[in-house]
């Protein structure tokens, strides 16, 4: 495991740079992370953001796109248009929740 | 008498009804499983019935053979679950079935409605799914007379049941076309959500590579909106199409509407449940095994087989008040057709990827590990004798539930 520093903190992160302990997300490195992929965060951004973290505190797993369109209410196509080219791995970066794995 | 309610009587349900019956005084206890469907379906054969290696009388059996006398077998759709009045409808003579603890074995099905286009007029015409008796069926009298182009197979969305099925269906197909002499003038595409074959790295390279040695196209990273029927394409959420002259899907996988409407599911009606012992969260006599439950595994029938030997041994100290001592692992344990009468075996759990080497197995064994070998081969197609004659039943297996690193290579 190595660190990374960003955003004024220093954090655990895989070799990707996903970060493997949420509870050291704060919303400056969400910006960062962000900005590292070339995004600004909007609104938009944020209730998706927002809703991928409540959910995985409640639930322990970090939600599929599917998940955040159905009980997040987010359409699928504006998933993509907010977080371009692969958002599931974007939304999850940002959100500070590690690589999604996909069940298999 | 105390009441043990199972709902579903296909891999998980019916071997727990097995185990259960063998182990549970029935001075005491009172076992009942409920399923709206006579008949029991050898799932792992439905890939076989495209190529016409396997028809639909080898895959099938009636329910009632599995279930052993002294278990009452009620053949009914299940209308809802109460868990707050500990009580199950069912539609057969709109009655109430009482449970002291209930097993939900209400597995996953495909859902091609869920994605516009695919289940309208060209259903089981130019797009099929292998998934179901009525899909392999139809597509196996499709592949007779078909000359060739563009197959594309297509998968959905995660989770789908047994995912390395649609892998096979490739190499079998690669296998079938050549052995037809058709293989020049077909195009095998697959087109996956994955970054690539398969998510853990080392089965990913392996299966990659045999991929491209059989010449076929990988587009991954690619989520589907939508078919178009009428022009034979799909289209991405990022509006990428793929054209195609015979569409073969993995629909959406999502686990039985009761599940859903009794408040007992996810968004995907899977049963959130302990991912060690599948004890529901909400629940405290609720368990759900098998595909139904919303473990982080694969949907398969060999992490039923493993999930419901830890639950039995959990189960009978759980009932007299007792800890759970055994924790599932997810443990899964694959054979993986690739054509040419050769297979692969992948053994894996929650932490441990599929790694090469040697799987001992007593009395046959061992098998390679994520290398093709022919042995392999016969691994798979010696399961369905297993299968029917000793797994379903609940008989003993020289297979450990949890996975053992014996013989792999790090």
């Amino acid at each position: 495991m190595s660190t990374k520093e960003i955003a004024g903190a220093v954090v655990n992160v895989d070799e990707e740079g996903f970060l493997t302990d949420p509870a050291q997300w704060t919303e400056a490195i969400a910006e960062a992370m962000a900005a590292e992929l070339g995004l600004t965060l909007t609104e938009d951004h944020w209730k998706v953001v927002d809703f991928t973290r409540q959910d995985y505190q409640q639930t322990g797993e970090a939600p599929g796109l599917r998940r955040i369109t159905k009980v997040g209410g987010v359409p699928t196509k504006q998933l993509y248009k907010l977080f371009p080219k692969g958002p599931a791995k974007k939304i999850a970066r940002i959100a500070g929740l590690g690589k999604p794995t996909g069940c298999i | 008498m105390k009441k043990l309610l199972i709902l579903g009587a296909g891999t998980a349900g019916t071997m727990v009804a097995n185990k259960m019956h063998h182990m549970l005084d029935p001075d005491e206890w009172q076992i009942t499983i409920v399923d709206q469907h006579e008949t029991h379906y050898y799932q792992p054969g439905f890939l076989f019935i495209p190529f016409g290696i396997y028809g639909k009388n080898d895959v099938i059996k009636p329910k009632r053979n599995f279930i052993p006398a002294g278990v009452k077998m009620i053949v009914s759709e299940i209308t809802m679950i109460e868990p707050e009045k500990n009580r199950v409808r069912v539609a057969k003579d709109n009655r109430y079935l009482g449970y002291d603890f209930l097993v939900i074995a209400t597995g996953t099905h495909p859902r091609p409605a869920e994605t516009p286009g695919m289940a309208a007029g060209e259903w089981h015409k130019s797009i099929f799914d292998f998934y179901t008796i009525e899909g392999a069926t139809a597509l196996a009298r499709h592949l007779r007379g078909w000359q060739g182009g563009r197959l594309v197979l297509n998968i959905v969305d995660l989770p789908y049941k047994c995912p390395v099925a649609p892998l096979e269906f490739i190499f079998l197909a690669d296998w079938f076309f050549q052995e037809k002499g058709l293989r020049d003038r077909i195009d095998l595409t697959l087109v996956t959500p994955l970054p690539g074959a398969f998510t853990k790295p080392r089965a990913a390279k392996l299966l990659g590579n045999i991929l491209q040695d059989k010449n076929v196209n990988v587009v991954p990273d690619y989520y589907i909106e939508r078919v178009d029927p009428e022009a034979k394409k799909i289209i991405s959420y990022e509006e990428d199409e793929v054209p195609y002259d015979l569409l073969v899907t993995v629909p959406v996988n999502m686990g039985a509407e009761v599940i859903g409407k009794s408040g007992l599911g996810d968004e995907m009606n899977y049963v959130p449940v302990d991912k060690h012992n599948f004890l529901s969260k909400k629940f405290d006599n609720i368990f759900a095994l098998g595909d139904a439950a919303n473990l982080p595994t694969s949907k398969a029938g060999s992490v039923a087989h493993f999930a419901v030997e830890i639950f039995t041994e959990n189960f009978l100290r759980y009932i007299d008040g007792l800890d759970m001592l055994q924790k599932f692992d997810g443990h899964a344990n694959c054979y993986i057709e690739s054509g040419f009468g050769k297979g692969i075996l992948i053994d894996f759990n929650y932490d441990v990827e599929p790694l090469p080497g040697k799987f001992p197995l007593p009395g046959v064994g061992p098998f390679s590990l994520l290398q093709e070998s022919e042995m392999n081969h016969w691994g798979k197609m010696m399961f369905r004798w297993m299968y029917w004659n000793l797994l379903l039943k609940g008989k003993e297996l020289p297979i450990a539930a949890q996975m053992t690193m014996a013989g792999k290579w790090q």
